[in-house]
């Protein structure tokens, strides 16, 4: 199997369990967006031309509360700030791409493609096909979701969430973010982004969600500092003469 | 309002987020602290998507042994720190879930 061809699938197989978790959602979102009086067409085609899952959440209830246009286009922008940050965080990794291939995976990067990719650029390092993975787990979310949304519209109604398949997303991001969790900075960075999320939930917007990672970018960051300031840790042979000089 | 104009002007407006560090990057300097800050961005956002999903319920805080998600989202951190495969905390978190909501009725 090509090189290609070994990233783009294994890009695939680490989204599989996401898609697990992003299905019911697509379905629930086709058959919300029908009940709140977006044509078929509609429906269907905003997975593809703004394809994010939340803002088409926000976007189905505003249309159904009658908001007005530039109200949604708004919400749209502010609920996927943090877009931006995902971008942030790949582009050194991107860097060496054509303007095509960034473009194509600019389009894909959602919440669900970005987070195996930046696993997968961070244990892996950039090699020169690196990029089919992200393409694959991005490709991968792209289909499932059309392809859910469409199930969702054409079943309408009719959809059993007591399964709660749905809890297949976070459990996801948990199997995701306990091994990026290597070090104390990493380990308050997470932590201190959690509980701001938690106190900040109310706000409108997502608006908490970006404030809880900018405040857990920055605890990551200043711990990262502090801890690089302490003396370095002995190598084994000097610590063994430490210790017999000691006793 | 067109909703078609509105789905037009918010797919550009979120494509155009995804895009622009990664277009930028290379045109423009990036100073090392900003460098170091984004090796912080993958447990930050997850654990901001994660919590609310263990610790809320419909807005409020949900932190009572009925919280069945919480206690299976534990199960699953615990799972994923020993065994650091994907697809066994997930099967591990759901098996959890399943059982505490039939145990726990």
């Amino acid at each position: 199997m090509s090189e290609k061809k070994k990233y783009f699938w294994a890009g695939v197989r680490a989204e599989i369990p996401l898609l697990i978790g992003v299905f019911p959602f697509g379905m629930i979102y086709g058959a919300l967006a029908l009940g709140a009086g977006l044509s078929t067409a509609s429906a269907q085609m905003m997975s593809s031309m703004v394809f994010a899952g939340s803002a088409q959440f926000i976007t189905t209830q505003l249309v159904k509360d009658s908001a007005p246009g530039f109200v949604i286009v708004l919400t749209v922008a502010v609920v996927n700030l943090r877009h931006m940050l995902y971008s942030a965080s790949l582009a050194p990794h991107l860097a060496s791409l054509s303007t095509r291939w960034k473009t194509l995976l600019s389009y894909l990067l959602t919440d669900e493609a970005y987070a195996p990719s930046i696993i997968h650029y961070e244990s892996n390092g950039v090699k020169p096909y690196s990029h089919w993975f992200l393409f694959g787990a991005g490709l991968a979310l792209w289909v499932t979701w059309q392809f859910s949304t469409a199930l969702g519209i054409f079943l309408g109604a009719a959809i059993p969430d007591s399964w709660s398949l749905d809890f297949a997303l976070p459990l996801t991001f948990i199997a995701m973010v306990v091994p990026v969790l290597k070090n104390r900075p990493a380990v308050a960075a997470a932590l201190s982004a959690g509980c701001v999320a938690l106190a900040a939930y109310s706000l409108p917007y997502k608006l908490g969600l970006i404030l809880a990672a900018l405040v857990g970018i920055a605890v990551g960051t200043f711990l990262e500092d502090k801890t690089q300031a302490k003396p370095k840790p002995d190598l084994p042979i000097q610590a063994n003469l430490r210790r017999s000089l000691d006793e | 309002m067109n909703i078609w104009l509105v789905m037009l002007l918010g797919g550009l407006i979120t494509f155009g987020m995804r895009f622009s560090f990664i277009y930028a990057f290379g045109r423009l300097h990036v100073p090392e602290t900003i460098r170091k800050a984004l090796h912080y961005v993958p447990p930050a956002v997850l654990s901001a998507i994660v919590f609310p999903e263990l610790f809320m319920r419909s807005g409020e805080f949900y932190l009572s042994l009925d919280n069945h998600r919480l206690l299976a989202g534990l199960v699953a951190l615990v799972v994923a720190w020993v065994s650091k495969n994907t697809l066994v905390t997930i099967l591990a978190g759901m098996v959890a879930l399943f059982v505490l909501q039939i145990v726990l009725r």
